[in-house]
């Protein structure tokens, strides 16, 4: 029997998430700050699926209470894995403004992460077993003119998890990294300039999938592993000038 | 965004918002433009009640949570956008049922509740309405207040075509049935056969209705299939097929007289004459028999076509099921296949559809001469004291509407005082100048 640990469990590839993992017959604990949602969410899930499904109140940037956290994360029986979902967008042109709104995105998007998943570790490592997922964004594969705040907090997030994965490998916890391409999410919901987007359900199937063979890094959807080759290989001298 | 009803003839560019929170629902309120908003979800009214170019609309799609389920009494809480067809597809192993289905499972709850539809048991079950034991809704101040049938708002929200507020959660009393109809069908020559065959079934049968061939005249006016149903225990049906998809716009002169009648009789002979056949078949696909051809909508080309129901009372429904039939059967351009059922009573909403009587419902593809006859078709309705359908309708002027629907004035003034700025709107709202005269 797993548990799966859904942080930030309103938004919607998370709850498409937690209802794969759900019929897949294991129990789940959604983590965020909208406790009525994610009691809806729950009682969905107990709805639908007949698994038990609880709340546990949680916040990113509350860096104090993830000892806590962690702490009752660690009193669940049986075998425990953690998805990793939440995070924040704004405009870059927003973001460029204010400077306040650039700390947020990163104290949210990598500080936060960085911070639950290391009071986290320690739980998966000690029993060796589990497994993580989070959720990073083609946005870190390069920092680009038109989101490179958010862009670095992802990239970062990336990199950690890299060496989060090598460390858990030790102890027998996968840690996969997805890499988010354009989702039809309340993120990107009316943006112009759309393109091969994923509905929520698809992606989170495709998640649950490769976290659970213990992928290192999977695409979502799969083409955008191609889109981030090209990214990769533009040469810095035209990157620059590219206004994407 | 653009967005159009389901027969594509109304259509508008709207601003829209999907929100998956109550929070956001209540923002979204709260940044009404002046136009108004209207919360849609399924898209599957046919004319505009679900458009509102003028303003904004909320797309409850990932409103789509069940909240709560008793097995002892069948009570089921759940968001709005929540589609029949899932409830259905979830329940009926289970050994429930929602009470009433309308003839698609990707209505939701909210559509079902904003239209408060009927199925094909209204004689025995009534509308949807008649089933709800709460409703949560959402005024346009945000605030969310519990309807019980019986109050004032609960009677203006069944049926009031969204005007009243978003609903944001509500209680459905599921029936337990087993998960197959056995199902009776056999010939009908004309519509004295049809109406007879119904009368009978309206005392017998759980479930009826009848496929009429429209393109028959004469001695043949009014022909088609009465198909009966009853509840079976069976063993599971085989998960269903994928269904086809009708992958882009048929050419508009695909569906004519020629082809549609050849169709109807091939359809007709299906089923043997005299004592006709029965087959026994998951529930979904009786109750949904278009939704397993995905967008059959683009069977009309681009140019869409409109979806004429009416109730006909029963004193009048012979004169006016004949006089409706002659009238398609001979027009241009006229209609393919119509759809008959009973009613029995009237609905719990003010401006709910059902009276006791017969139901008729057919296409009319919008070609030259549709308006005209359309119109000929709501006088007859209007003649005989009948009403039409808003969810399917795009067509109706606010007169006749005001002269068929006579508790519209109690749904302004619950209106006036539910939202007296004029914050919820919608095409269809507007076109029947729903809120005053």
């Amino acid at each position: 029997m797993t548990t799966w640990v859904v942080l930030g469990a309103s938004s919607s590839v998370a709850r498409a998430f937690a209802r794969a993992a759900a019929a897949a017959g294991h129990d789940l604990v959604l983590a965020g700050r909208d406790g009525e949602d994610l009691g809806r969410s729950a009682a969905d899930l107990s709805v639908r699926f007949a698994c038990a499904a609880d709340v546990v109140p949680f916040d990113a940037t509350d860096y104090h209470g993830h000892a806590a956290f962690a702490e009752r994360i660690g009193r669940i029986e049986g075998e425990i894995a953690v998805a990793l979902f939440f995070g924040v967008m704004h405009p870059q042109a927003c973001v460029d403004a204010d400077v306040a709104l650039a700390r947020r995105t990163i104290a949210v998007n990598y500080l936060g992460a960085v911070s639950v998943l290391a009071h986290l570790a320690p739980v998966l490592e000690a029993r060796r077993g589990g497994r993580i997922v989070a959720v990073g964004s083609m946005a870190g594969v390069r920092g680009r003119l038109s989101n490179y705040v958010y862009g670095s907090a992802k990239a970062g997030l990336a990199a950690y998890l890299q060496g989060l994965r090598a460390r858990l490998w030790r102890a027998g916890v996968p840690v996969t990294t997805v890499v988010a391409g354009f989702l039809d999410t309340a993120m990107t919901f009316g943006l112009p300039g759309m393109f091969l987007v994923a509905t929520p359900e698809a992606a989170a199937a495709r998640i649950l999938a490769a976290a659970e063979r213990g992928r290192e890094v999977v695409y979502v959807p799969g083409f955008w592993r191609w889109i981030a080759l090209v990214l990769r290989l533009v040469p810095e001298r035209l990157f620059k000038r590219l206004a994407i | 965004m653009r967005l159009a009803g389901w027969g594509r003839v109304c259509a508008a560019e709207t601003l829209a918002c999907r929100p998956e929170r109550l929070r956001e629902v209540a923002a979204a309120l709260a940044a009404t433009p002046s136009g108004g908003i209207i919360a849609r979800r399924g898209g599957r009214s046919y004319g505009d009640a679900a458009l509102n170019g003028a303003g904004r609309t909320l797309l409850t799609r990932r409103l789509d949570r069940l909240l709560a389920f008793d097995p002892e009494s069948g009570l089921l809480a759940a968001e709005p956008g929540v589609t029949l067809g899932e409830l259905v597809r979830i329940f009926a192993p289970r050994g429930f049922l929602p009470p009433v289905v309308p003839g698609t499972g990707f209505a939701t709850l909210g559509g079902a509740v904003a239209m408060d539809v009927h199925g094909k048991n209204h004689d025995r079950a009534g509308s949807f309405g008649d089933h709800l034991a709460w409703l949560d809704l959402m005024g346009p101040s945000g605030e969310v207040r519990r309807l019980a049938p019986g109050e004032p708002l609960f009677a203006a929200t069944v049926g009031g075509a969204g005007l009243t507020g978003v609903v944001t959660a509500l209680a459905l009393r599921l029936v337990r049935a087993p998960a197959a109809v056995g199902v009776r069908e056999r010939r009908i020559g004309d519509l004295d056969g049809f109406l007879a065959g119904l009368a009978e079934a309206r005392a017998t049968a759980t479930y009826s209705v009848g496929w009429i061939d429209a393109l028959a005249r004469g001695r043949g006016l009014g022909r088609g299939i009465l198909e009966t149903a009853e509840p079976v225990e069976a063993p599971p049906p085989a998960p269903a097929r994928g269904g086809l998809a009708i992958p882009c716009e048929a050419p508009g002169w695909l569906l004519n007289k020629a082809s549609v009648a050849a169709f109807n009789v091939l359809y007709r002979r299906r089923v043997p004459r005299g004592g006709g056949r029965e087959r026994v078949v998951p529930v979904a696909r009786f109750f949904f028999p278009l939704d397993a051809l995905c967008a059959w909508n683009r069977l009309y080309g681009r140019a869409g076509f409109h979806q004429f129901q009416c109730v006909l009372p029963d004193a009048h429904a012979e004169t006016g099921a004949r006089r409706l039939l002659e009238t398609v059967a001979k027009g241009r351009p006229g209609a393919f296949l119509a759809v008959i059922k009973t009613l029995g009573g009237e609905g719990r909403g003010l401006l709910s559809f059902p009276m006791p009587g017969v139901t008729l419902a057919f296409d009319v593809p919008r070609r030259g001469g549709a308006e005209a006859l359309l119109d000929a078709c709501e006088r007859i309705v209007r003649d005989a004291g009948g009403r039409v359908y808003l969810a399917k309708d795009a067509r109706l002027s606010a007169a006749a509407f005001a002269e068929m629907y006579p508790r519209l004035e109690a749904f302004r003034e619950a209106l006036a005082i539910a939202d007296p700025n004029a914050r919820m709107g919608s095409d269809l709202a507007r076109r029947l100048r729903m809120r005053e005269p």
